[in-house]
């Protein structure tokens, strides 16, 4: 990304450059609402906004949809809808 | 880096936005605030998410839960052109079936 993360090696790194070192792996994201995605990580920017490849709603632990990209609006702080957390999960080599 | 515009492809998504700009003329569903989904052509968006959609329909998803079992009512509404403010914005994505 443009913002230099993860250009600093060692030390410790900050979110962003996290954020973009994890791009591709299957991630995690829940929103305030409860609502939560799941997909591969496209790409991220400072507003955390996320682009998501194959995503899968769950609405109250079950699924509800699939998308096939998905942009979420994450960084919403009136009322806010944000990311809860991201992780990404076990991605076989 | 005025010529170029941003990114190096046009087809490239390097950042969340890219996506939203190659759903432009496409149809697209909207996912709101407030239990709302939009279907419809997108015609303009800014960096807020603001959209401009046309041939919308709008689907409202109410939960009665004065009976036991909590039933879910759907309400449609269509317009022909349709200004959201992004702020509403939750999801925005190519048009799917289900």
């Amino acid at each position: 990304m443009e913002n230099g993360a993860g250009t600093t090696q060692g030390e410790g790194k900050d979110p962003a450059g996290f954020l973009s070192d994890i791009i591709g792996n299957p991630v995690t994201v829940k929103l305030n609402s409860g609502v939560v995605y799941k997909g591969e990580l496209q790409s991220v920017d400072g507003y955390m906004n996320i682009a998501l490849e194959k995503t899968e709603e769950y609405v109250n632990g079950t699924k509800r949809r699939t998308y096939g990209d998905a942009f979420l609006c994450t960084y919403q702080p009136i009322n806010g809808v944000s990311v809860i957390y991201q992780s990404w999960a076990a991605k076989k080599e | 880096m005025a010529e170029g515009e941003e990114g190096p492809a046009a087809g490239s998504v390097s950042e969340p936005l890219d996506l939203v700009r190659l759903l432009l003329d496409e149809v697209v569903f909207v996912k709101l605030r407030g239990d709302r989904e939009l279907k419809g052509r997108l015609h303009a968006y800014d960096s807020h998410m603001n959209l401009v959609l046309g041939d919308v329909i709008e689907t409202i998803y109410v939960v009665d839960d004065d009976d036991d079992d909590d039933e879910i009512r759907t309400t449609t509404k269509k317009s022909e052109m349709l200004f959201v403010r992004g702020d509403s914005v939750v999801l925005v994505s190519p048009q799917t079936s289900s």
